[in-house]
């Protein structure tokens, strides 16, 4: 099989000089640091020789007072010590993670009482211990000075005995109340609303940034039943996606990826897997997992639903629909679908009645409901309406509501028709919002009454019915602040307080569903334990969120020809510019905005940080002439729609459908805070102002063009960019894998005067003192017990440490990973890694110490004919590999070499090698030379330029003692001047052997894990000892060592630690 | 007559009898009942250790009144009926109890359940105590402080040794260099008055010996400025090593609390108050419940333990001031080395049980860690976790397995 060819960006497949100039280099050249706390503005730089005189004479005065002295530090122990809680010690607590319309269950570590990390609950069915890159942010969200400190009246501080009393009058008098709410996924919370509505007669009204209204009401429409459905995706071998990103925030994010990775995963027993496809406008990372992709524009997306409704009535013998689309895939998938009947999966994210009805006669032609589609035991994850929503506007404008609450959402910001509901705020006589900061709609309102975050909150969440959480307080609260819920009950008159609500819920509700439990307390405490209560056996039990009948007639009918002739008017496919505003994977709906965590994680399709942009192809950047960048300069390109105009820089993004202009969601919101206001940028949701459903795109009266402006845009896509070696990423397809397990392998042999053979049987040194006599033969293996170590069993014959206890390593399984960058945050906010904003990022000095790397590559499928070959240009020829191509996600981290290249060149001995596998780095002992980084090929050491603590140039978490709150103190904050980089979470692995040693056993899995591996629920990360054969990762990388598992760059014989698994696509073998 | 006799005889007898019967009363009672035979003592002394001595000493006051001559203050059915019932006897207006409880108040000594005869072996205690006089701390001290002695002193006798030596040798060597300057004058001067001398000769005898020229001498000036640089060297690097190093640093602390009586005197175990010390990296300064757990009923007047009143009532934490201070760049874990490694307390900190204020007794540098590390054995008996490591260290090496064996030196052990 020829080898492909992969890049990062553009740039790298045109070879672009600049590109290859730039490249070469870890940092651009023109940056000057002008002094040593990053005061990075234009200017002079003016310090001279005397300065630095002047400096160091200071300097030496200051260090010689400060050394006769030490400063007297205070040690300051509890007055009355809780029992639970030892300082020095970690506490867990299941809770629930809330935001916006997410939640899901999770497990909050605590020191000394405050909250410092979020890890998914493993005991959860229905999470299997996912956690997403927003709830792993989270965390900082308790932290931020900026949240709303207390109760206020048009902007001004109030109390609640005075919010309340006017509130209660204002209710009183309002004759009609609207309260606007997320999905609200708690069962105690809807009570306590249900209880408000009934005194005050008030409409509650839902709905959902990621607005699955569609799905809703065609399910109502043709079952009866007003609800998301809950899929089985480990069941689906065949799994088709209309611009659903359900690896990403489709539904119920981070969750639907758990059971997809299930049936993903292949090795030595098992060696098939589901196949994907995706019809999608914008890349996602769910079109990047698809084995078959198809860029589609807005306009064509419902007519390619029918296409394959078309093609599979035809098959099935049932009626066709009008609607016709020429796409390869459309057939390839419909011929997939039709051998896997009962074991496929169709989804659409198009917010289009007519389309979703489409989508479920496909499913019901195929046998999938009752199987791989559930609409019995339904998500309650999105209950968002855009009819209420739609009708709850048009009454606010008209005056009709005399009061309007906002409970913890946005809507001005982040709903279609947010201006209206802006404009239709003031009508009404009283407004509320219980948001934690005057955000775009708190900020119209009376009373901003703000809630508590959810780390201070009791709360209950029930995702499908039986499957609950409960959330408990891992923080007294910080702020003047109180719990919604227990608003929405003061305001009702009611005395009751809501964690005695959630209590007894869960004490008769939930405890009646099962029996294990003999009394309620002993229960509700295994509840607090656990975090969850999960049952398929509910019996007579009806949810709160249950809607229509228990049982769904999965054979009901709907009108399709109506539908599809809907569909064929609605859909018509012009050569206009469209447009199309998607969230990003990381970012979502914008409401973690002033989250630098958020901010700062790169976007895993464009690689960017820091603000929108907008996004087109690559061929069309040629025809705009916006094509040319300069670094970090982007072009600015003015789009207009009816709706409004924008001016953003441009990014040219391959995959993307043509003529196609894309912009993230989430940006643009100034009134959140300063990191949001850093981000800056656009509101995409401002344009698609339609009434109807939501519709997140625009299909006619978009113009485009370029301007004459450029911006930088804080992309890392090319940073630390590892050039085209060939063993940096394996690929192979299922067939040819199921043929030859190794088939993915690129072992690069190397010729010696004995024949070719691999680099890591070569020894480079004569390390035995005896002319490399026996440097093939390990004198460590002679040991008793040698021969079950990792060194043994992987047979390196030269050159290795001697690991005699524990050997770490890392096993990496390209197949399963979604690039969901989970494992970024996580390591993040585990490892006290700075946030750099956005200016350091353009200057390319972000501080990741796991960064997820993104490779393109060209479809096998599209490739060139010998003709095409020889007669397109090579930039005809990019833009071609650019129109749809394949993307590979690669987390990268230190590969703690055991050859490592940068302990030999250091020359304080500050980096260097462990008795356990690792490569330790030592802050206090390193200069900054940053020969280290220098020499090392993976380009995954990160130089700390500036003291990112108590800076006000740096003004995120660490420069205020609320923010640094969130830092782990296990690890030490570095400072200026050394080099950081990853150190396989050491303090992890410390604490786990530590557990062992004190309970005096062997070191088992469960004690050690790092925060990447444990923030990726999918399996991609796992995290072991090599050295113990019962070790996860041992067996696993035992069974793939001959087949898929591989070093990256194995050929220069650095021996990493860490292992990938070689990807499978699920392809035809022509294909390959 | 015979009658007569034989009741003057019984008469006699009676009063013999009775004499002796009154002698024997008297004997008794001038011992107050106490009994003095040494059966009785030592069980009143565990009587007495075991349910007096937390409030009571016998010659000093601790939370209760010093009993000290206590059997001559009151007599025993008072002291009785005291022991058994001091709340008792306070109410019933007994004017020498209640001026008791005006002096202890709050504190009121709880009902003792002793019998009699028990309490008599406690007051026989007491008397011998009392009349043997306060025991003289400094005999326990000395054999305790020659047990220290014992190993120094044969350093002390050896360095003696050779300072004695040292001295010899330079008496000897200035006896040889006067007898020198002695004989050289004398052949100088017997030369002087010969003639016949070359001039060179002449020039040589005549010579003026001249310190000055010494001083001038180039040798001199470098091998002094050579010993001066080496002198300010030594100096500077010296006190360059020092700087950060508190060894010795005993700063005041907002409550005067002595280790030497608590963890010394009383004996309780280090574990007792810094509860993290097996758990946690931290051994944790005890939380002030903690200190009420006893000082709820003992020493509540005490003006040091009323701060830990006043802390509480205000609810504002004690600040203590901190001893010992790692850079945080180290990371240290208490439970690492005291559950798991078995190193004793004292080990690093001294002899706390000695100190009336905590002072830093080691150095805390990392050298002082690594040389520990270097000699210290892994404590690996009886805990699995090390199986493994021992064996393949024993394959190899007949050396016990030390702390630097298992990677006790590399960087990320305490370094990340």
């Amino acid at each position: 099989m020829a080898k492909k060819e992969y890049w990062k960006g553009v740039e790298q497949l045109t070879n672009d000089p600049e590109f290859v100039k730039y490249a070469e280099k870890e940092f651009p050249q023109h940056l000057t640091i002008k002094d040593a706390y990053g005061d990075n503005s234009e200017g002079e730089f003016k310090s001279n020789r005397r300065d630095f005189l002047k400096v160091m004479g200071f300097s030496v005065a200051a260090v010689s007072l400060a050394a006769c002295e030490a400063p007297v530090k205070k040690a300051i122990p509890y007055l009355n010590k809780p029992e639970n809680i030892d300082p020095g010690v970690a506490n867990y607590y299941a809770s629930t993670f809330f935001n916006g319309s997410d939640a899901m269950p999770v497990v909050v570590k605590t020191r000394e009482g405050r909250p410092i990390f979020i890890e998914g609950n493993t005991f959860s069915a229905y999470s299997q211990g996912a956690v997403t890159a927003r709830a792993n942010a989270s965390i900082m969200g308790l932290y931020d000075e900026e949240r709303a400190k207390a109760p206020s009246k048009g902007g001004a501080a109030t109390t609640w005995k005075k919010a309340d009393a006017e509130i209660i009058k204002g209710l009183s008098a309002a004759g009609k109340v609207a309260v606007v709410s997320n999905t609200i996924v708690s069962p105690s919370t809807k009570k306590v609303l249900n209880q408000f509505a009934g005194k005050y007669n008030a409409d509650l009204v839902t709905y959902d940034q990621d607005n699955n209204s569609a799905i809703i009401e065609a399910n109502k429409a043709q079952f009866g039943k007003a609800v998301v459905p809950s899929y089985a995706l480990d069941k689906a071998d065949v799994i088709v996606s209309f611009n659903a990103d359900i690896l990403g925030n489709w539904v119920a994010p981070g969750v639907l990826s758990q059971d997809f990775a299930k049936n993903r995963k292949v090795g030595p027993n098992k060696k098939k897997m589901s196949q994907v496809f995706s019809f999608e406008t914008m890349l996602t990372i769910t079109g990047a997992a698809a084995d078959y992709r198809s860029p589609l524009k807005p306009s064509q997306e419902g007519v390619a639903v029918a296409a394959l409704y078309n093609a599979i009535a035809k098959a099935t013998g049932n009626a066709t629909v009008k609607g016709a689309l020429k796409d390869a895939n459309i057939a390839r998938a419909a011929k997939a679908l039709l051998k896997a009947k009962g074991k496929s999966v169709v989804v659409s994210g198009i917010n289009d009645v007519n389309v979703q009805l489409l989508v479920n006669g496909i499913n019901q032609m195929l046998g999938n409901y009752g199987k791989t589609i559930d609409l019995n035991t339904p998500l309650y994850t999105r209950q968002g309406s855009d009819v209420q929503m739609n009708a709850f506007v048009d009454a606010l404008k008209a005056g009709k509501y005399g009061a309007v609450i906002f409970y913890n959402c946005n809507p001005v910001y982040d709903y279609a028709r947010g201006k209206e509901i802006a404009a239709g705020i003031k009508k009404a006589k009283l407004s509320v919002a219980t948001n934690d900061r005057l955000d775009a709609t708190a900020k119209l309102c009376t009373f901003n009454t703000p809630d508590k975050h959810f780390l201070e909150s009791w709360n209950d969440a029930e995702y499908k019915r039986g499957y609950f959480s409960v959330a408990q307080p891992t923080i007294n609260t910080i702020f003047d602040t109180r719990q919604a819920q227990d608003s929405f009950l003061a305001w009702a008159g009611s005395e009751e307080e809501y964690d005695d609500l959630v209590k007894s819920f869960w004490q008769k509700d939930v405890f009646a569903l099962q029996s294990k439990e003999l009394s309620s307390q002993s229960f509700w405490v295994r509840a607090l334990h656990n975090g969850i209560f999960e049952t398929e056996n509910t019996g007579s039990y009806k949810s709160i969120h249950d809607t229509g009948a228990d049982s769904v007639d999965y054979s009901a009918s709907f009108n399709a020809a109506d539908a599809g002739a809907k569909v064929a008017a609605k859909y018509r496919t012009t050569s206009e510019w469209e447009f199309v505003a998607y969230a990003s994977t990381v970012m979502g709906y914008g409401t973690l905005a002033n989250n630098p965590y958020v901010q700062e994680t790169p976007d895993p399709i464009t690689k960017v940080t820091w603000g929108n942009f907008v996004a087109v192809t690559p061929e069309d950047a040629r025809k705009l002439d916006v094509h040319k960048e300069f670094e970090t300069k982007k072009k600015v390109l003015k789009v207009a729609t009816k709706g409004g105009s924008f001016e953003l820089p441009v990014i040219m993004q391959p995959g993307l459908a043509q003529g196609v202009v894309a912009v993230p969601l989430g940006y643009g919101q100034t009134s959140l805070g300063k990191v949001a206001e850093e981000a800056a940028g656009f509101n995409a949701m401002s344009l698609l102002g339609a009434k109807g459903l939501t519709n997140y795109s625009i299909t006619s009266g978009v113009s485009v063009a370029a301007t004459d402006a450029s911006v930088d845009v804080a992309q890392t896509q090319t940073h630390e960019t590892i050039m085209s070696r060939e063993s940096i990423i394996q690929e192979t397809t299922l067939a040819q894998y199921v043929k030859n397990p190794a088939a993915a392998r690129h072992d690069v042999m190397i010729n010696t005067y004995s024949g070719p053979e691999k680099a890591t049987d070569i020894s480079a040194w004569d390390i035995n003192n005896n002319g490399y006599k026996d440097d093939r033969h390990n004198e460590n293996n002679d040991k008793p017990g040698a021969a079950l170590l990792w060194n043994s069993v992987s047979g390196i014959q030269a050159d290795v440490h001697e690991y005699p206890n524990h050997h770490w390593g890392l096993a990496i399984d390209l197949n399963s990973c979604d690039g969901c960058s989970a494992c970024v945050t996580a390591c993040h906010i585990e490892n006290n890694v700075p946030i750099v904003g956005k200016q350091e990022v353009i200057n390319r000095r972000e501080m990741h110490w796991l960064r997820l790397d993104r490779y393109y590559s060209q479809r096998p499928e599209d490739e060139f004919t010998e003709e095409e070959n020889a007669s397109m240009t090579d930039y005809a020829k990019m833009e071609r590999a650019a129109r749809n191509p394949e993307v590979v996600f690669q987390p990268m981290m230190c590969q703690h070499c055991n050859n490592a290249p940068c302990e030999t060149v250091c020359p304080v001995a500050a980096t260097s090698h462990s008795s356990e596998g690792l490569n330790q780095m030592t802050y206090n002992r390193c200069i900054g030379t940053k020969y280290c980084a220098n020499n090392c090929p993976y380009k995954v050491r990160r130089f700390n330029w500036f003291k990112y603590h108590n800076n006000e140039e740096f003004d995120y978490h660490m420069n205020n003692d609320l923010g640094k709150m969130v830092l782990n103190p296990d690890v030490t904050v570095r400072s200026r001047g050394v080099m950081e980089k990853c150190s396989m979470c050491v303090q992890r692995t410390q604490a786990g052997k530590l557990n062992a040693k004190r309970e005096g056993r062997p070191l088992v899995d469960s004690d050690v894990s790092t925060a990447c591996a444990s923030a990726c629920a999918s399996g991609a990360i796992k995290f072991g000892d090599l050295n113990n054969p019962e070790s996860e990762v041992r067996q696993l990388l035992e069974g793939e060592l001959h087949e898929r598992a591989y070093n990256v760059l194995d050929e220069i014989n650095t021996r990493p630690n860490v292992y990938y698994l070689a990807k499978v696509r699920n392809k035809d073998e022509k294909n390959a | 007559m015979s009658i007569g006799r034989s009741v003057l005889r019984l008469r006699y007898t009676l009063a013999v009898v009775c004499g002796l019967l009154l002698t024997s009363v008297t004997a008794f009672a001038q011992g107050d009942g106490i009994p003095t035979d040494e059966a009785s003592i030592s069980a009143g002394m565990e009587l007495f250790d075991g349910n007096c001595s937390s409030c009571h000493q016998v010659h000093e006051k601790g939370v209760g009144p010093a009993l000290k001559n206590v059997y001559e203050r009151r007599d025993v059915k008072w002291l009785t009926s005291f022991i058994k019932h001091p709340g008792k006897t306070i109410e019933s207006g007994d004017a020498y109890a209640v001026a008791l409880y005006d002096k202890f108040k709050p504190t009121i000594m709880p009902n003792q359940d002793l019998s009699d005869a028990e309490i008599l072996q406690v007051l026989a205690y007491v008397k011998d105590a009392t009349i043997k006089g306060p025991a003289k701390p400094e005999a326990a001290a000395d054999v305790a402080g020659a047990g220290a002695a014992a190993p120094q002193e044969g350093m002390v006798v050896s360095s003696n040794l050779l300072v004695g030596v040292i001295i010899g040798l330079l008496v000897l060597l200035s006896i040889v260099l006067i007898v020198l300057v002695v004989l050289a004058n004398v052949l100088t001067q017997y030369l002087k008055q010969q003639k016949g001398l070359d001039e060179n000769d002449t020039a040589y005898i005549n010579e003026k010996f001249s310190l000055a020229a010494i001083f001038k001498s180039q040798v001199f000036i470098g091998m002094s400025s050579f010993v001066f640089v080496m002198i300010v060297a030594k100096v500077t690097i010296d006190s360059l090593f020092a700087v950060g190093v508190q060894q010795g640093y005993a700063p005041d602390q907002p409550i005067q609390f002595s280790h030497k009586l608590h963890a010394g005197y009383y004996e309780i175990d280090c574990k007792y108050c810094h509860t993290g010390v097996e758990k946690s990296k931290n051994a944790n300064i005890p939380s002030a419940n903690i200190c009420m757990n006893c000082h709820n009923s003992i020493r509540q007047n005490s003006p040091e333990i009323q701060k830990i009143y006043a802390a509480i009532e205000n609810n504002e934490p004690i600040q203590w001031v901190r001893v010992h201070n790692l850079p945080d760049l180290a990371y240290f874990n208490h439970s690492q080395h005291v559950k798991v490694g078995g190193v004793e307390c004292q080990t690093c900190h001294g002899e706390i049980e000695k100190m009336e204020v905590v002072q830093q007794h080691s150095l805390l540098t990392m050298g002082w860690c690594i040389d520990c590390h270097r000699q210290t054995d892994v404590n690996a008996k009886g805990n699995a976790y090390y199986d493994k490591m021992v064996e393949m260290h024993e394959a190899t090496s007949k050396d016990p397995m030390k702390v630097k064996d298992i990677g006790g030196l590399e960087c990320a052990k305490c370094h990340y």
